[in-house]
C-alpha cells in the first residue's frame, strides 16, 4: 500500500479536521433530486446567515442520502453533540436551524430525521433507528450524501482506492476468484454471474479488450445509478479500474445518458482526480497495467441497455442489436473482447476486494449474495433509495421502510424490472426479493426500480403505459418485437378507452407468448411481461374494462365521468378555482356542475372539495366513488413534511 | 438565425476538426453540433457531409435512431415533462394534455412565438418527486395543473384568451 501513501495520509487528516471541525460544517444534499427539492436555496441561506453571523460555516454539497421524500436534506454537524440529520428543510428552516442548533447549540428536533451516533442525543434518536433506515445494509450507498463528491480526499480517506491496490497486488486470477467467491451477480437486471463473463473476456483472443460501464439507466422509474454517480463517482470508477484488471482491458467507456448532466459532470471531475493522482495511464504505479476511461453521452434509447445496441452506438452508429453468439465477451466493441457492467455491480467491486469476499457474501440470500439498491417510487409513503440484502421480501421494502402506501390508500401491486418486468400482487407481498423469485413471479428483478401502486392504479393502464414504452422504443429490426408490440398496444388502447371485445384477451396471450419466443433481444424478450403479469394476477381488471365498461381504479379517462352531487354542493366555488380547464359552472350559492366535454379527468376538484361536502364524485360503469381520502392536499404531490 | 448557413459551416468544421475519427465520434459530433444550434439543421448535415464524408443520408438515420436529436429549432424555453413510470402513475399524461391544451401545442412542438417548446421524456431519474417537468433544466417537482400554469408564468407565458 505504498501507493498512494502520502495522498491517504492527507486525505484522512483532511477527513479528521473535516469531523473534529471546531468550526460548524453544514452538508446539504444537492444531486438532482435534492436540487428539485429546493437545496440550492438551503445552500444560499446557510451561507448567508454564516456570513451575516461571522460565524465561517463551511457549507458542502453533497450526495443523496437516500430518503428522497424528505429532501431537501441537511447534515449539521456543530461542536460539542453528534451531528444531526435534518429533514425537509427550506430556507426557513435553514434560518431557524442556524440561529438555533448552530449559532444557539439546541438541535431543532421537529425536523430531525436522526442524530449520526449510535446513541440519542438532544431526545433525537440515532438515524440508524429511523424507520426508513432500519432495515437497510448501506454498503454501495455508504458514501452517498455522506462525502463530497467532488472531492477526492473524501473517497480516499474511507478508504477509496484500498480495493484496487489490492487487486493489483493479487494480481488478475486471483480477482476473479475472489469475485467468483463473494457471489456477485450483474446487477443490471438479468444476474449473471459477474466473475464468468470475466473469464470469458480474459481467456477471449484479441487485443485490446474492453471494458464498458453502463450507465444509460433507461428504466422509466429507476434511478440508482443515478444516485450512485452523483453521490460517489469514484466508486463505480475504482469499480472500473478492478474491472479492467481482471479482464486485461486497456480502456473503458462509461456509456452515460445525457439526461443525467450533473452525473456527466461529476464522472468527469473524478476521472480527472484520478489522472492527477496516477490511477489512469500507461503504467499505473510501475504495474505494467495500462488502463483508460472515456465517457460517452448516450444519445436516449432504452434499446442501448442491451449489450450489443450499446455497443453499436458507442461506435456511432443507430443502436440496434445483433444476434448473439458471438457475445460481446468474445467480440464486441470493435470485434474486440468486450466486457460491459452496470454501475451497481461495479460500485460493489471496491468493496468486495477491500473487505474480502467472506465478508460480502455474509449478507443476502443462498443464491443471491450481497445487497442491491431499489428506487422506491409510486404511491409509496417514503420514497426515496434504499438498500437491503438479497432476500429480503417486499413486505419489509414496502411497509417498514417504505412506510406503506401514502395517503392511507391500499397496497395493490408492486412494479419492479421497468418495461421489460412485471406486477407482483398485493397477496404476494412475502415473496423473498431475489432473482429466482422474481423471475418465479414472472417478473424480473431489473436495476432495481420499484413501483408501488395502489387501488387508484389501474392495471390495464399500466400494462398498457409499459407496451407504449417498448413499442416506441422498439428498435423495429425484428418482426416479432416490431409488429408484435403494436399489436399488443393497439389492443390494450382499445380496452382501455372502452371498446375491448372478449376475444382480445387471448389473442393478446396469443402475441405476448410470440413476441417474447421469436425476438431477437432482451428488449422484446421482456416486453409482454407487463402484459402477461397483469393478466396473470389482474385478469378481472381487464374483464371489467371489457364487460361492464367500468375502471375500478378511475383512472381511464374514457370509462370515467366526474359529477357534482347537487345535494351536497353548497356553492362555494372552490371548485371552480381549482379547475385548470374552466369546466366547472354554475351560481354562486347554488349547486354547480361540470361540463363533461371540458374535464380533463385531472382531479383537481376532487381535492379542493371540503371535505365536509364532499360534493364531487367519480362513476365508471355502476361503480361510484366518492372521494374517501380527502385527507391529500394536492393529488398526486408527494408528502413534503415541514414545507411551509 | 437568418445568418446561420455561413456560421453553420465553421461551426460543424471547428466540432468535427475536436474528434481524431469522425465516424465512430458521429454521435458525440452530433450532440456538439446540437449544443451549439440547439438542433440538427439539412445545412449542419450537408456540412458534415463535405467535412466528413459521412452522407447526410447516414448521418440523418443515426440521428433519428435517438431521441435527443431534434430537427427543428427548438423554443426559447424548452419544456421537458416527464412520462416515467413513477409520473405515470401520478397523472402524469393528465399534465402533458393540460401542457398541450395550454400552450396550443402537440408534443414536440413550438409555440407560433417561438418562445416555449414542448418534449415528451422518459424519465428524468427524479421519480421520487413525481410528477416532475422542467423548464430549461430547472426541475419542478410535484406538478399539478395549477401549480404548471403557475410555472408557466414564471417564465412569462400568458394565455391569450380565458382567465390567466
Amino acid at each position: 500500500m505504498s501507493h498512494l501513501a502520502e495522498a491517504y495520509a492527507r486525505a484522512k487528516a483532511e477527513w479528521r479536521a473535516l469531523e473534529e471541525s471546531p468550526a460548524p460544517v453544514v452538508y446539504v444534499g444537492a444531486a438532482t433530486c435534492g436540487r428539485a427539492a429546493g437545496a440550492e436555496e438551503v445552500i444560499a441561506r446557510f451561507r448567508e446567515e454564516s456570513e451575516k453571523a461571522g460565524l465561517d460555516a463551511r457549507v458542502i454539497e453533497v450526495g443523496c442520502l437516500g430518503p428522497c421524500c424528505f429532501e431537501p436534506l441537511v447534515i449539521v454537524h456543530a461542536p460539542g453533540g453528534p451531528d444531526v440529520c435534518y429533514g425537509g428543510v427550506g430556507a426557513k428552516e435553514a434560518s431557524e436551524i442556524f440561529a438555533r442548533h448552530i449559532a444557539g447549540g439546541a438541535p431543532c428536533a421537529e425536523w430531525a430525521l436522526g442524530v449520526l451516533s449510535d446513541t440519542a442525543a438532544h431526545g433525537i434518536a440515532p438515524l440508524t433507528e429511523h424507520p426508513m433506515m432500519r432495515g437497510q445494509v448501506r454498503r454501495v450507498l455508504a458514501n452517498c450524501g455522506r462525502i463530497d463528491p467532488e472531492n477526492f480526499a473524501h473517497y480516499l480517506a474511507g478508504g477509496g482506492y484500498e480495493g484496487f491496490l489490492r487487486a493489483l497486488e493479487m494480481g488478475p486470477e486471483n480477482v476473479i476468484e475472489e469475485v467468483k467467491n463473494a457471489g456477485l451477480r450483474g446487477r443490471g437486471g438479468a444476474g449473471f454471474p459477474t466473475w464468468r463473463k470475466w473469464t470469458f473476456a480474459r481467456s477471449a483472443p484479441g487485443t485490446p479488450k474492453y471494458l464498458i460501464c453502463n450507465a444509460d439507466e433507461g428504466d422509466p422509474g429507476a434511478f440508482m445509478n443515478r444516485s450512485l454517480l452523483e453521490g460517489d463517482p469514484h466508486a463505480v470508477l475504482e469499480g472500473m479500474l478492478i474491472a479492467g484488471l481482471a479482464i486485461g482491458a486497456s480502456e473503458g467507456y462509461v456509456y452515460c445518458r445525457a439526461e443525467y448532466p450533473l452525473a456527466i459532470q461529476r464522472l468527469e471531475i473524478a476521472i480527472g482526480q484520478m489522472r492527477d493522482a496516477g490511477l489512469l495511464g500507461a503504467d499505473i504505479f510501475g504495474s505494467g497495467f495500462a488502463f483508460d476511461i472515456h465517457i460517452k453521452k448516450g444519445a436516449g434509447a432504452f434499446v442501448c441497455g442491451e449489450e450489443t445496441a450499446l455497443i453499436a452506438s458507442v461506435e456511432g452508429r443507430r443502436g440496434m442489436p445483433q444476434p448473439k453468439p458471438p457475445f460481446p465477451a468474445i467480440s464486441g466493441l470493435w470485434g474486440k473482447p468486450t466486457v460491459i457492467q452496470n454501475v451497481e455491480t461495479l460500485g460493489n467491486l471496491p468493496l468486495i476486494l477491500r473487505n474480502g469476499a467472506e465478508w460480502y457474501a455474509g449478507v443476502g440470500s443462498e443464491s443471491s449474495k450481497g445487497t442491491k439498491t431499489f428506487a422506491l417510487a409510486g404511491k409509496i409513503a417514503r420514497t426515496g433509495l434504499v438498500e437491503v440484502p438479497l432476500g429480503t421480501t417486499l413486505r419489509q421494502i414496502v411497509f417498514d421502510i417504505g412506510g406503506g402506501i401514502a395517503d392511507g390508500g391500499t397496497f395493490k401491486a408492486v412494479q419492479t424490472g421497468g418495461p421489460s418486468g412485471g406486477c407482483i400482487p398485493a397477496e404476494k407481498v412475502d415473496l423473498p426479493v431475489d432473482y429466482e423469485s422474481l423471475t418465479a413471479a414472472g417478473t424480473i428483478m431489473g436495476s432495481g426500480g420499484m413501483i408501488v401502486l395502489d387501488e387508484d392504479s389501474c392495471m390495464v393502464d399500466i400494462a398498457r403505459f409499459f407496451l407504449g414504452f417498448t413499442q416506441a422504443e422498439s428498435c423495429g429490426k425484428c418482426v416479432p418485437c416490431r409488429v408484435g408490440t403494436r399489436a399488443m398496444l393497439g389492443i390494450l388502447e382499445r380496452i382501455v378507452a372502452g371498446n375491448g371485445t372478449p376475444k382480445d384477451l387471448e389473442t393478446l396471450e396469443e402475441i405476448a407468448a410470440t413476441v417474447k419466443q421469436g425476438s431477437l433481444c432482451g428488449l422484446g424478450q421482456t416486453a409482454p411481461n407487463p402484459v402477461q403479469t397483469t393478466l396473470r394476477y389482474f385478469r378481472h381488471e381487464y374483464e371489467e374494462h371489457i364487460q361492464s365498461k367500468e375502471c375500478r381504479a378511475f383512472t381511464c379517462p374514457p370509462l370515467v365521468w366526474y359529477q357534482i352531487d347537487p345535494a351536497r354542493c353548497i356553492g362555494c366555488g372552490l371548485c371552480v378555482r381549482a379547475c385548470p380547464a374552466d369546466a366547472i359552472h354554475g351560481e354562486s350559492k347554488s349547486p354547480h356542475f361540470i361540463d363533461q366535454n371540458a374535464c380533463i379527468h385531472c382531479s383537481s376538484c376532487l381535492a379542493a372539495c371540503a371535505p365536509a361536502n364532499a360534493a364531487i364524485y367519480r362513476t365508471s360503469g355502476e361503480r361510484r366513488r366518492v372521494e374517501p381520502r380527502m385527507e391529500r392536499k394536492d393529488p398526486g404531490a408527494p408528502a413534503q413534511p415541514g414545507k411551509g | 438565425m437568418a445568418a446561420a448557413t455561413v456560421d453553420t459551416e465553421t461551426l460543424v468544421k471547428d466540432v468535427v476538426a475536436r474528434y481524431a475519427d469522425a465516424r465512430a465520434g458521429l454521435i458525440p459530433i452530433l450532440q456538439d453540433i446540437q449544443a451549439a444550434l440547439g438542433y440538427i439543421s439539412p445545412q449542419a448535415l450537408r456540412a458534415l457531409e463535405r467535412e466528413t464524408g459521412i452522407s447526410a443520408n447516414e448521418a440523418y438515420g443515426v440521428a433519428t435512431f435517438y431521441t435527443q436529436f431534434r430537427f427543428t429549432a427548438p423554443g426559447k424555453h424548452r419544456i421537458q415533462v416527464c412520462n416515467g413510470t413513477a409520473c405515470h402513475v401520478r397523472a402524469a399524461a393528465r399534465i402533458t394534455e393540460e401542457l398541450c391544451r395550454y400552450l396550443g401545442v402537440a408534443v414536440g412542438g413550438t409555440t407560433p412565438d417561438g418562445e416555449f417548446s414542448l418534449e415528451r421524456v422518459a424519465c428524468l431519474g427524479c421519480c421520487a418527486l413525481s410528477p416532475v417537468l422542467t423548464v430549461d433544466g430547472k426541475v419542478y417537482a410535484g406538478v399539478t395543473p395549477k401549480k404548471m400554469q403557475r410555472i408557466l408564468k414564471e417564465y412569462g407565458f400568458e394565455r391569450k384568451a380565458g382567465k390567466s
